[in-house]
């Protein structure tokens, strides 16, 4: 089966086309991750995507049941190097092909990636259509042409209804715009008792649960549209304890007045390093992000930056002056990726006991 | 904090003569750590018995002894040269060693010199084999269980615990005469009673085997500000049992899911921690193909032989920024070597794959051909 990547400045990648057979249109950004593909499939925050995996062999000790950040796939394909069609490794089920094709999502394969990132680094972010059908190149630029480019998806992927996973310990109330699950695995580590809730609750609400504090989740799309989350947080940001991460640390810097843009062409990878200026220490943190705060619009708004990349020296965390608030743009769970600053969901309980 | 500005001349020891299991690998290292120092405006003293390296040529070092490694020559060029410090960690187990001598000699105290980068008290702990099981278990990370018996009821209940196999020493025989692998029980009785006999205090040494699970390495930086990061891990595609310099070695991990990966990296890093290890550090394990456990097998305070290929696979000068640390700077301080304008506190990810085959020269030697093992 022939698959196709076609780029809107009209560069076409030919290779093999593998898991759904069908065509998908979205935007292109590339993860630098050697590990973890499954991971970064099942992450909500892909919503709208399609990825390239930098590294080029995709697939090798295969897919299981047990490490996936959501039950779905929300990206909207796949592209690699090669797939491994004989996985090696204990927990392997099946293979990201069989994946693949189970979740519905369009992948190409046997396409020089590493040209395809160097793409995305020169020109930013990219549409792309792809797709494992016979097209003619009058089709694919109508695909494109017919793509309705939405940002709001973090209203798509969360959950609908209040979930409450019982815990003795700090109740948090944890918004969904996309939750990974390890964010969950992490507060449930820590023993707290959690309400998810969806992307658009209201802080009367919140109020009504009564909770400990606020954990703001990761998600996909542009900040500025979770316009409901925005006006919440303004309000609970007085009351409660809040940790944003990564949608959620936008989102935040959104709500305390501050602005937030779009990066060329995002962090996606396990390997950014971050330094945390209280400490004076790097992490090396799990990123995948397409926006940023910007750092100069936070700054007369009670806010200190408390982290920046080493890379750009972009925005990589913050905390009020005052209150009990504060957030990180990169992903302390890992799932993929290290865990090094997972101490911050330490902060987070300590935040809640009032230390 | 930057650059330790006491310092104004360092020596550095070499690895000597290339010999088996200690190879050209260390020429790299010491160039590249000698370069590292002497840019910094730093006069660097290079002392090595090898003059048939990279590293003796003129321009590389300041100064350069071809003179024999031992502690009677380095205590006659400290005495003359009057260091301010010495880098013991880029030539291998013979540099390595010679500092341990010299700092238990007292002849690094006597003439004021300091040992840089990672310190004496470290590679005690990482080199020997008690120290460093204690130190692990203290951590709370597994390293293969093992007993001294003098019966062979504890030899059966060491097993009941471990399971099967077992790898059986008799202790102070020659050549660890009537020792061997136990897969069963027949074989632990016959090999256990043997052992036993065999020994001239009745003594033997119990250890679980890992051999057949994954080799996997890990090489990690640290500075003093414990800013940790891994350069590249390493699959032995050969597992436990067959020597990794005997190994077909790639990098990065080929069959680890990502859980596995942090399991591993998080164990590195902890363990460069609680050795305070400041510059690069090779850390081993054994990884379970049908489970999550693992052992650490062994543990390189040092630039070691995978340090040049993880340099190579990552494109990462290891001994470089290692060198840098050593007098005195931290990660985040330095830059990345190759893009020139991020920093060097990052993990390399790669787009491709490093295969290491090894070669071996049996052209070289007229005797018969042995098979590869564990030493």
């Amino acid at each position: 089966m022939k698959g196709i990547l076609y780029l809107e400045d009209g560069t076409l990648y030919t290779g093999i086309g593998i898991g759904k057979k069908g065509t998908s249109v979205g935007e292109l950004v590339f993860n630098t991750s050697m590990t973890g593909y499954q991971e970064i499939l099942t992450d909500p925050s892909y919503a709208g995507q399609i990825i390239t995996m930098t590294y080029p062999l995709i697939g090798n000790y295969g897919v299981n049941s047990f490490e996936k950040e959501s039950n779905y796939v929300y990206a909207r394909g796949f592209v690699v190097k090669n797939i491994c069609e004989n996985p090696s490794n204990y927990m392997s089920e099946k293979t990201i092909d069989e994946m693949l094709k189970e979740m519905g999502i369009v992948g190409i394969s046997g396409v020089d990636t590493r040209s395809i990132t160097k793409k995305i680094r020169n020109c930013g972010a990219l549409k792309c259509v792809i797709t494992n059908e016979e097209l003619s190149e009058e089709e694919l630029k109508l695909h494109l042409k017919n793509l309705q480019q939405r940002e709001d998806w973090m209203k798509e992927v969360g959950t609908r209804e209040i979930i409450h996973i019982p815990g003795e310990g700090h109740r948090v109330v944890l918004v969904d715009f996309g939750v990974k699950r390890n964010i969950v695995r992490n507060l449930m580590a820590r023993n707290c008792d959690i309400t998810i809730v969806p992307y658009n609750i209201t802080f009367e609400e919140i109020e009504r649960i009564n909770p400990d504090g606020i954990l703001l989740s990761n998600g996909p799309g542009d900040p500025k549209e979770a316009t409901e989350a925005i006006e919440m947080v303004k309000k609970t940001m007085l009351k409660y304890p809040i940790f944003g991460i990564c949608l959620g640390h936008q989102i935040l810097g959104l709500a305390v007045g501050g602005d937030t843009y779009k990066l060329k062409y995002g962090h996606r990878g396990g390997n950014h390093g971050v330094k945390d200026l209280d400490l004076d220490r790097v992490f090396i943190t799990s990123q995948n992000h397409g926006f940023a705060v910007d750092e100069e619009s936070i700054k007369d708004k009670d806010m200190i930056v408390t982290h920046i990349n080493l890379n750009d020296n972009t925005v990589e965390g913050m905390r009020h002056k005052t209150l009990p608030v504060f957030s990180v743009q990169f992903h302390p769970e890992g799932a993929p990726g290290p865990q090094d600053s997972a101490y911050l969901f330490d902060k987070f309980i300590n935040s809640m006991k009032g230390e | 904090m930057g650059k330790n500005q006491d310092l104004k001349k360092v020596i550095i020891i070499g690895s000597g003569p290339i010999v088996i299991g200690q190879a050209a690998e260390f020429d790299y290292s010491g160039t590249q750590a000698c370069k590292a120092i002497k840019e910094e405006g730093i006069e660097t003293i290079l002392v090595n018995s090898n003059p048939a390296t990279i590293m003796t040529d003129e321009n590389i070092a300041d100064k350069v002894y071809i003179e024999p490694l031992n502690i009677e020559t380095l205590e006659y060029i400290i005495k003359s040269e009057k260091p301010d410090g010495i880098l013991a960690g880029f030539g291998g187990q013979t540099a390595l060693n010679l500092a341990m001598r010299l700092k238990e000699n007292g002849i690094l105290d006597k003439y004021n010199v300091k040992l840089l980068g990672t310190g004496s008290e470290t590679i005690k702990k990482a080199e020997d084999r008690e120290e460093f099981k204690r130190l692990m278990l203290e951590i709370g990370e597994p390293v293969p269980a093992s007993i001294i018996a003098t019966s062979l009821k504890e030899c059966y209940e060491f097993v009941e615990e471990n399971g099967y196999p077992v790898i059986i020493r008799p202790a102070y025989t020659l050549g660890g005469t009537g020792g061997g692998i136990a897969n069963n029980e027949e074989e632990l009785k016959e090999i256990c009673q043997r052992g036993l006999i065999n020994s001239p205090i009745g003594q033997i040494l119990l250890e679980q085997s890992v051999a057949g699970w994954k080799e996997i390495e890990y090489e990690v930086i640290r500075d003093k500000k414990d800013n940790c990061i891994v350069i590249c891990n390493m699959e032995n595609i050969d597992p436990v049992g067959i020597h990794t310099g005997d190994s077909i070695v790639v990098a990065p991990s080929q069959t680890l899911r990502d859980s596995e990966y942090q399991m591993l990296r998080k164990a590195a890093i902890k363990i460069i921690r609680s050795l305070e290890v400041e510059g690069g550090c090779n850390v081993q394990f054994a990884l379970d193909p049908s489970s999550n456990n693992y052992v650490v097998i062994e543990v390189n305070p040092r630039v070691s032989r995978s340090s040049a290929l993880a340099s190579k696979a990552a494109g990462y000068p290891i001994a470089k920024i290692a060198a840098k640390i050593a007098i005195g700077y931290s990660l985040d301080e330095l830059k990345n070597y190759v893009t020139q304008n991020s920093s060097a506190c990052f993990e390399p990810s790669l787009d491709y794959v490093v295969v290491k085959i090894p070669k071996w020269p049996f052209d070289k030697f007229n005797r018969q051909i042995e098979p590869l093992e564990l030493r």
